[in-house]
């Protein structure tokens, strides 16, 4: 019985060590050479696969920039500039500072300031009512409200607003993936920078029409009466096709524009509440509601 | 003996519903406006040629075309240019329209507005073909394609069969279905000369066998023309076993010649020429009266309006579809949406202010029964909607390709070939929405084929 037992230690043991020499000797001869640096950049990589950087996931994002060598068009806005340091690092290079940026819902007509003019009983799919038809609102342009956008994002930073029927935009969440704004059909959606304290003013609308035509479909359309442009000390504000759009770059936040619009159509977020009149503080007055992001980015 | 001639796979038996049928095409007055669309036709949008403050003259052209695939458009009545620019379709998008106010009904110089029939065809096709052409001839059976492109074979092919289609298989409609019963005669000179332009292919005049009256006349009027005229030998009037979507141009070559176009072929790879009667009335009024494309038949009906409240109208293009609705005796209380166009393919409108098109056939109002969409059930399985699937394709699979995004096994499984009749939608017991679904994906799967290279 004990020859059995050693006979077949025996076996298997000379059997397992030359398949390891079979074994090692075909890794060796069929070696892929890769660059270490492609792993070494996937690992700090923030691992979603979302695709907001234009590759189809992390490690082609990694082999991009290991085979270009530098990073020039190339930043995971999941990760932010925490993220490309440290791909920078890898790399051996300096990584450029790029402003955070958050995905913002340029349209503010909610269900009360957009009455329905028609009752949508179609696929509850913002896709598919915006191949059919304008949408249910006298506003061809802005949101169709069947929440392709909150499907899109995969860090739950998007939710359907009940009372208005437009998607909310958690900040804490959005990743700046994008997305979302290319799931909107109708391009409602937009990255802009996030802002110092992350506070940003926009135009919430995309309504090309006329203004005496987009204000007879939404009350708080933009309107392109320009008085915003002609209030703006930066240069910030364009008004083209009838609807106002804020330069981010050039915007310094004064948000005289913000007071000046008629419709109430420019929205000014996460800016300190200010006490009442008549002692109107300057805007780096210390934020009575501390946002979520602190961090300052030099605006 | 039963009729053989219908297409051979899938269809549905919707139910006729032709409650204006019996009610003959009356002539719509002339509104105090009409708004004409640029947007008329299939392709490029026709660039406009007038100006605010210019007077026009009905039958003048306003528009020219903007490309091989677009058309002239004419106006419809004599006025003002009002203005010209945006305007909301039905769809509520945004489309170029000229507004004109209308002025008396003067009509543009060498227009023969006579009721006089004109049987002889001219010897020259190509003036026939600049005729169609110059009179902003497009197809009237729904897709609006340029009718002189369609005339025009690419070098190489030529047609075998000119096939006329008189199917209206879409439920409700009975435009077409008034125009072959009272102007039978230059319908069939319409397609004499059509078949002269193709090089004397055989005409085919398909109906429905659920228009046997429709038979009977077009029959009667084409050996009356034969007996006069030897333009007039080779055209035939073929009943076709009702089923929908008979008017499908596919499915019509398939039901006339057995013959079937391959994945994203054309009608003319199979030697097959298809135009609408309508448009065939267009193309007699276009080369023989030089009368451009300014009118058309719309039916207005719906099982909630009474029997003496259903009509065939015969409408200037660029009217607002209000208009006809008002003249009509109003939008009735129970109508939950309106149709323009049929009940299985039609779009519903959204915004009644629009205008007509060259392409509208009807206005439909549905009943909120009739239309509202029951809750969606799981799938059971059941194959009914691959059954109904006039194309042969699979329904219940291209609607999990897509919902999954799979646009290579989209394209393997040929959602490109979907003709978007509606009878996977209309044979589903779940109720499915898969025709919504699957015309999204097909819209994919196109896009990326135009995308690649061409051999």
């Amino acid at each position: 019985m004990s020859s059995t037992v050693i006979g077949t230690i025996v076996l298997v043991t000379v059997l397992g060590l030359l398949l390891a020499m079979v074994l090692f000797w075909v890794a060796s001869r069929f070696k892929v050479a890769e660059d270490p640096r492609i792993d070494e950049i996937e690992k700090v990589m923030p691992g979603a696969n979302c695709g907001g950087c234009g590759f189809a996931g992390c490690r082609a994002f990694a082999q991009s920039c290991v085979e270009k060598g530098n990073l020039d068009e190339q930043f995971c806005p999941v990760g932010g500039n925490e993220v490309m340091k440290k791909v920078a690092a890898v790399l051996g290079i300096e990584a450029a500072e790029q402003a955070p940026k958050v995905a913002v819902v340029r349209c503010n007509g909610s269900c009360e300031a957009r009455p329905r003019t028609n009752d949508y009983d179609g696929v509850l799919s913002c896709r598919v009512k915006a191949s059919l038809y304008a949408g249910d609102t006298g506003c061809s342009f802005g949101c169709v409200g069947c929440g392709d956008c909150v499907a899109a994002c995969q860090f739950g930073a998007l939710s359907m607003d009940p009372q208005t029927g437009l998607p909310v935009v958690d900040e804490s969440q959005c990743t700046a993936c994008g997305a979302c704004a290319k799931a909107c059909p109708k391009g409602v959606i937009e990255l802009r920078a996030k802002g110092p304290r992350s506070m940003r003013v926009f135009v919430s609308c995309i309504n090309k029409d006329k203004g005496a035509l987009a204000r007879k479909a939404c009350k708080s359309a933009c309107i392109g009466c320009g008085k915003c442009a002609k209030v703006c000390t930066h240069d910030a504000i364009t008004v083209e096709n009838n609807v106002a759009y804020i330069d981010f770059t050039k915007c310094k936040l004064c948000r005289k524009c913000v007071a000046e619009c008629p419709t109430g159509a420019i929205h000014a977020v996460n800016f300190p509440v200010l006490p009442p009149k008549p002692a109107p503080k300057p805007v780096t007055a210390q934020p009575a509601v501390q946002p979520e992001k602190t961090q300052q980015d030099g605006k | 003996m039963e009729n053989k001639h219908t297409f051979s796979i899938g269809g549905v038996h919707p139910d006729d519903s032709k409650l204006s049928k019996d009610c003959p095409v009356e002539v719509l007055p002339l509104p105090e406006t009409v708004y004409v669309s640029m947007a008329q036709h299939l392709g490029a949008p026709a660039n406009p040629v007038v100006a605010p403050g210019d007077r026009v003259k009905a039958g003048q052209v306003i528009a020219e075309p903007a490309g091989f695939i677009s058309a002239f458009v004419h106006s419809p009545v004599s006025g003002t240019v009002k203005s010209v620019g945006p305007r909301a379709d039905l769809a509520g998008n945004k489309v170029n329209h000229i507004e004109i106010a209308v002025e008396g009904d003067e009509w543009a110089e060498g227009i023969d507005l006579s009721p006089e029939l004109v049987t002889a065809i001219p010897e020259d096709s190509a003036f026939i073909l600049e005729r169609i052409k110059s009179c902003g001839v497009v197809g009237l059976g729904g897709a609006t394609f340029p009718t002189h492109v369609k005339l025009s074979p690419p070098p190489g092919k030529t047609a075998e069969y000119l096939i006329i289609n008189g199917a209206e298989c879409e439920p409700y409609l009975t435009s077409d279905y008034r125009i072959m019963l009272e102007r039978s005669k230059e319908i069939l000179v319409g397609a004499a000369l059509m078949k002269k332009v193709l090089g004397n292919p055989r005409c085919v005049i398909g109906i429905e066998d659920n228009k046997p009256e429709a038979i009977a006349v077009m029959t009667e009027s084409l050996l009356s023309l034969q007996e006069e005229s030897k333009d007039f030998a080779g055209i035939e009037v073929l009943s076709l076993r009702k089923k929908y979507p008979q008017g499908g141009e596919k499915q019509l070559i398939d039901a006339v010649t057995g013959r079937q176009v391959k994945s994203l072929g054309l009608p003319i790879d199979v030697g097959a020429v298809v135009q609408n009667v309508a448009t065939t009335l267009a193309v007699y009024e276009a080369v023989q009266k030089n009368k451009p494309l300014v009118t058309n038949v719309l039916t207005v009906t719906g099982d909630c309006l009474p029997a003496q409240r259903q009509h065939n109208y015969l409408f200037r293009i660029g009217v607002p579809l209000r208009f006809i609705a008002e003249q009509a005796g109003g939008v009735p209380e129970e109508a939950a949406k309106i149709i323009s166009g049929g009940p299985m393919m039609g779009k519903a409108i959204a915004n009644l202010d629009a205008t007509t098109v060259k392409g509208s056939s009807s206005l439909l109002y549905l009943t909120d029964a009739q239309t509202r969409r029951q809750p969606e059930g799981p799938c059971i399985r059941c194959g009914r909607c691959a059954d109904a699937c006039p194309m042969g394709l699979e329904p219940f699979l291209l609607k999990r390709l897509a919902d999954a995004g799979d646009t290579r096994q989209l394209e393997d499984n040929a959602v490109q070939d979907c003709i978007e009749c509606g009878c996977c939608l209309y044979s589903c017991p779940a109720r499915i929405p898969l025709l919504d679904v699957i015309r999204i994906a097909k819209g994919d799967v196109m896009r990326i084929i135009k995308s690649r290279p061409r051999k």
